[in-house]
């Protein structure tokens, strides 16, 4: 089980509390994690990543291991850590005032 | 008794506000969405309790919400147990799903280049007047969107574009249609404005359209100022009952038109400032109008501190300025475009919200004011439902 956590916003919206846990077949990467989630919570779609595209939406970060993986590319394998659910796997709204 | 609920979007959440018909003593419901931006929230004409809702964020998109229950409860349409899913296990959810049809293509861009069409979020959702599953959605980048099973999926009248798009650009505030005006007297008429494209009307039902901007002259911001589009129309608006006649707020100038916007004729008259957004129409009264005149597009507040709603009986050019329970002095707020809408009681209450967080009331048709609330944020839109 892979540990995700959502920014608050997010959690909201697919009515979560706390850290989801998201089974994820292998090889994990940051492409499977998310296809995994949208298919668990239908209403994240579009919100963390473009519907048809399927880029990162820009103002959304992902962090593992004190890592910054936004702009690695999705197939990038996680590290060991997020993949045997040591570490969570981040989704972050990023920075920005307003 | 008749009872009212004003419908407002805030920059941080939505709020439900209702009071009965003498529209005294109100309650304020909300937020909710709590730090979303609701661009616009507004009921079913066919099925009061069924409201659509605009919820978008810079961070996360678009999100539309609906409920079914007068605002009490909300879901994503599409988004029950047994609607998630589709063929093959994968998600279905496209409720938030604005896709541009066929070639993207390109408008003008605030460097004069050509720029792609990109969906950021919906300004407006305007609800069929007969179908409560039936709405359509004004976006930015400007796009007209229809949905026909209640707000499951979405479907764009790209004809639209096709009114000679490439020469549409973005307005400071960003490329939004954001007026949708069904003629309730023929199925197949819709009009709609965008800034900064203009208006535009559509005489089968959304396939195809044509610029009605003549008249529109905008010297101050376009190289021809008859240009057939460009026009910066911040709001439009009818009286049903006479749905050829239509009144708009341009970015300067307020006009009117009579024949269904083959050409538009000034009306500002005595205003003192013709800049502003909204504008509406007395409920009973086709010819009586509401402006909210700001001091230009360089400063967006009301000219000497003092927030007054110009009203005039005459369908325009004669105008009376209506002060009595709004501040006349230090009041430097603006009010959007989307954030005026008048009730159907009689007499006609008129409401608007400010970017100051305030929401006014008037249960005399502007004669006196009173404030709903003082302390929201700043308020997008405002929309009301007479119920009985």
């Amino acid at each position: 089980m892979i540990r995700v956590v959502l920014p608050y916003h997010l959690r909201n919206l697919a009515r979560v509390d706390g850290e989801v846990q998201i089974e994820v077949g292998s090889p994990a990467t940051v492409r499977s994690v998310l296809d995994a989630l949208e298919k668990r919570y239908p209403v994240l779609r579009g919100t963390i990543r473009d519907h048809d595209t399927l880029r990162r939406r820009p103002f959304v970060r992902f962090f593992a291991c004190k890592e910054d993986l936004s702009l690695e590319p999705p197939d990038t394998l996680l590290p060991d850590a997020v993949v045997s659910g040591a570490e969570p796997f981040l989704i972050v709204g990023a920075m920005a005032g307003g | 008794m008749s009872k009212i609920r004003l419908l407002v979007g805030t920059k941080k959440g939505a709020f439900i506000l209702t009071a009965d018909g003498k529209r005294q003593n109100w309650e304020v419901n909300g937020p909710h969405f709590a730090g979303w931006e609701m661009y616009h929230l507004k009921g079913s004409p066919a099925e009061p309790n069924r409201i659509y809702a605009s919820q978008t964020s810079s961070w996360f998109g678009q999100i539309i919400q609906r409920s079914d229950d007068g605002g009490k409860t909300w879901q994503p349409p599409g988004s029950s147990p047994d609607e998630l899913i589709g063929p093959g296990g994968m998600p279905k959810a496209e409720s938030n799903k604005f896709v541009y049809e066929g070639e993207v293509g390109t408008h003008k861009f605030y460097d004069g280049s050509q720029h792609p069409w990109e969906f950021k979020r919906i300004w407006h959702i305007e609800p069929s007047l007969t179908d409560p599953d039936t709405a359509y959605a004004g976006a930015e980048d400007a796009a007209l969107f229809k949905t026909t099973d209640g707000g499951k999926t979405w479907k764009e009248l790209s004809g639209l574009r096709g009114a000679k798009g490439h020469l549409w650009q973005p307005g400071a505030g960003g490329m939004g249609l954001h007026t949708i005006l069904l003629d309730p007297k023929n199925a197949n008429r819709i009009y709609i404005a965008i800034s900064a494209a203009g208006a535009f009307r559509t005489d089968d039902g959304g396939k195809t359209w044509k610029p009605i901007n003549r008249g529109l002259k905008s010297q101050y911001e376009l190289p021809d100022p008859d240009a057939e589009v460009g026009h910066c129309v911040h709001r439009i608006a009818m009286h049903p009952s006479r749905p050829g006649v239509l009144f708009m707020q341009k970015h300067w100038d307020v006009l009117r038109t009579d024949n269904a916007g083959e050409q538009w004729s000034e009306v500002s008259g005595n205003l003192p400032t013709d800049f502003g957004f909204p504008i509406d129409v007395h409920a009973h009264e086709p010819e009586t109008i509401y402006v909210v005149p700001i001091k230009s597009d360089s400063e967006h507040f009301p000219p000497d501190g003092k927030l007054r709603v110009y009203r005039s009986r005459t369908g325009g050019n004669e105008w009376e300025a209506l002060t009595k329970g709004l501040p006349q002095k230090d009041c430097y707020v603006n009010v959007l475009r989307d954030a005026m809408a008048v009730d159907s009681l009689e007499p006609c209450g008129v409401y608007f919200g400010t970017t100051g967080g305030q929401v006014y009331a008037s249960a005399d048709g502007g004669d006196t004011w009173n404030p709903v609330v003082r302390d929201l944020p700043a308020v997008f839109s405002v929309e009301v439902q007479t119920l009985s």
